[in-house]
């Protein structure tokens, strides 16, 4: 079970400024095929086709990184959260996902191997921290 | 001006998103555990905007006995409100569905809160206006976040890490009888390091935090002050650059909410002289209410060493001692 908050998100973008966006990136690629195309026969006209299509393709381009980096900034991640059950009798242990229903020092099925009751013992998440900077206070 | 409005306006979009999945959460857990004849999204959406007024303050004598009464009232009326919104959830189901909705709730208001000053920023052109929301934002948003998580957490009935307190109580009173004591509460009599410990926490595994100021005056009273020491446990916030989990020892009642506890504990005491320790673990605001982390979880064993040391510098053998794990006890039995 993977907590991530990411079901509505295309409705976050209007489609119409996505199909704008696609518009721009499609018309200007073919600007810069157009610009080369013609650059040995009209080099003036071409320079000046290159430029507009660098341009609307590096637009377009950035708008849409950035369109998909707010995007990801609105997902929240939880890390999944683990269930270990144990045997009191013969230490038998057993790790899972968590379920719901789940919580600690609820008696579960019996153990596997020597029958007894087990005990959920814990019930956490574990997060992988990022490398942190050194700091020296 | 502009940069800031800007500011204000990607954290506002970002809250928004928040609270809608939020509101979300809280209609699928309801018609999932509750299984509703009639779709509970209106009586949800009115829920959100559920209000509760404090008491007067002109004359503060006899506040605390106020603001219980409407905290009481609130509850009940929260309760009252989850049974007819999930007629067939159980009383843990119940209690976690109440946690699950005061989270969307809480996201709600500070959704709303944000909202209103950014519009009154646009609407005045005042730079202090905007000024005073940007400057508290990363705060804000911090809380929000963690609301966010605790939402999950709260509708899968998932342990969280306020409860790391109550944990430490579950731990200690494991394989011991246990009676209600107060409301939503209990207490099991553990021996403890050759003394009697009393060992208090709110009833799990529903979310709960129960009423320990009621639980801690009873057990001293049902021994007429004769208790040698009470030590309390509660998860606290942790400053930036402390470790998460890390443990740490003082004196003073270690319980938050509004006072009205933490008040009554206090007169408790006075009035038989019983000395007060307090064993706190360090998380931030978004470890206390998102599902437990596991350093956390890990800290429970220094804790406990920590309590036995306590208790046995404080006290003498054969004396009686209060132990209570402060904090909700979603997920954590007992």
């Amino acid at each position: 079970m993977t907590m991530e908050n990411s079901s509505p998100q295309r409705s976050r973008v209007s489609p119409s400024a996505l199909m704008v966006l696609f518009i721009m990136l499609v018309l200007s690629l073919a600007a810069l095929l157009y610009g080369v195309w013609i650059i040995d026969s009209y080099p003036d006209l071409a320079y000046i086709i290159l430029l507009f299509g660098f341009l609307g393709t590096a637009m377009a381009a950035y708008t849409l990184v950035q369109m998909r980096r707010r995007l990801s900034k609105l997902k929240i991640v939880i890390s999944p959260v683990t269930t270990t059950i144990e045997c009191k009798k013969c230490g038998f242990k057993n790790v899972r996902e968590f379920q719901r229903g789940d919580y600690i020092f609820k008696a579960v099925e019996p153990c596997q191997k020597c029958n007894d009751k087990m005990l959920i013992t814990a019930v956490y998440r574990e997060v992988k921290e990022k490398e942190k900077a050194s700091f020296p206070y | 001006m502009m940069v800031m409005l800007r500011e204000v306006e990607g954290s506002l979009h970002k809250l928004k998103y928040i609270k809608e999945e939020g509101r979300k959460t809280a209609v699928e857990t309801v018609k999932e555990i509750g299984k509703p004849q009639a779709d509970p999204a209106a009586r949800i959406d009115r829920f959100l905007e559920y209000f509760t007024i404090g008491p007067q303050g002109l004359d503060p004598a006899g506040i605390v006995w106020k603001l219980e009464h409407i905290l009481d009232v609130r509850d009940t009326r929260f309760k009252d409100e989850v049974k007819l919104m999930a007629p067939s959830a159980d009383e843990i189901q119940a209690n976690n569905l109440e946690n699950t909705l005061e989270a969307a709730m809480a996201l709600n208001y500070i959704y709303k809160i944000i909202r209103h000053f950014y519009l009154l920023g646009k609407k005045t052109y005042s730079l202090y206006v905007v000024m005073q929301i940007q400057m508290i934002l990363p705060m804000v948003m911090k809380e929000a976040e963690a609301y966010a998580s605790a939402l999950k957490a709260f509708a899968f009935g998932q342990p969280i890490g306020d409860g790391a307190g109550a944990l430490v109580a579950a731990k200690l009173m494991q394989g011991h009888e246990t009676r209600k004591i107060a409301k939503d509460c209990v207490v099991a009599t553990v021996p403890f390091e050759g003394r009697t410990a009393f060992v208090i926490k709110a009833e799990g595994p529903g979310g709960n935090v129960g009423k320990p100021g009621d639980a801690i005056k009873e057990v001293i009273e049902e021994n007429n002050g004769n208790v040698a020491t009470v030590v309390m446990i509660d998860a606290a916030l942790k400053l930036e650059g402390e470790e998460l989990g890390e443990v740490a020892e003082g004196v003073g009642a270690a319980i938050g909410g509004p006072g009205v506890d933490q008040y009554k504990i206090e007169e408790s005491l006075v009035k038989y002289h019983i000395p007060i320790n307090a064993v706190i673990i360090k998380e931030d605001v978004g470890d206390a209410v998102s599902p437990l982390r596991k350093e956390i979880f890990d800290s429970v064993e220094n804790v406990i060493e920590r309590v036995k040391q306590v208790v046995l510098e404080r006290t003498k053998e054969g004396d009686k001692v209060i132990i209570a794990g402060i904090g909700n006890t979603i997920g954590i039995g007992q």
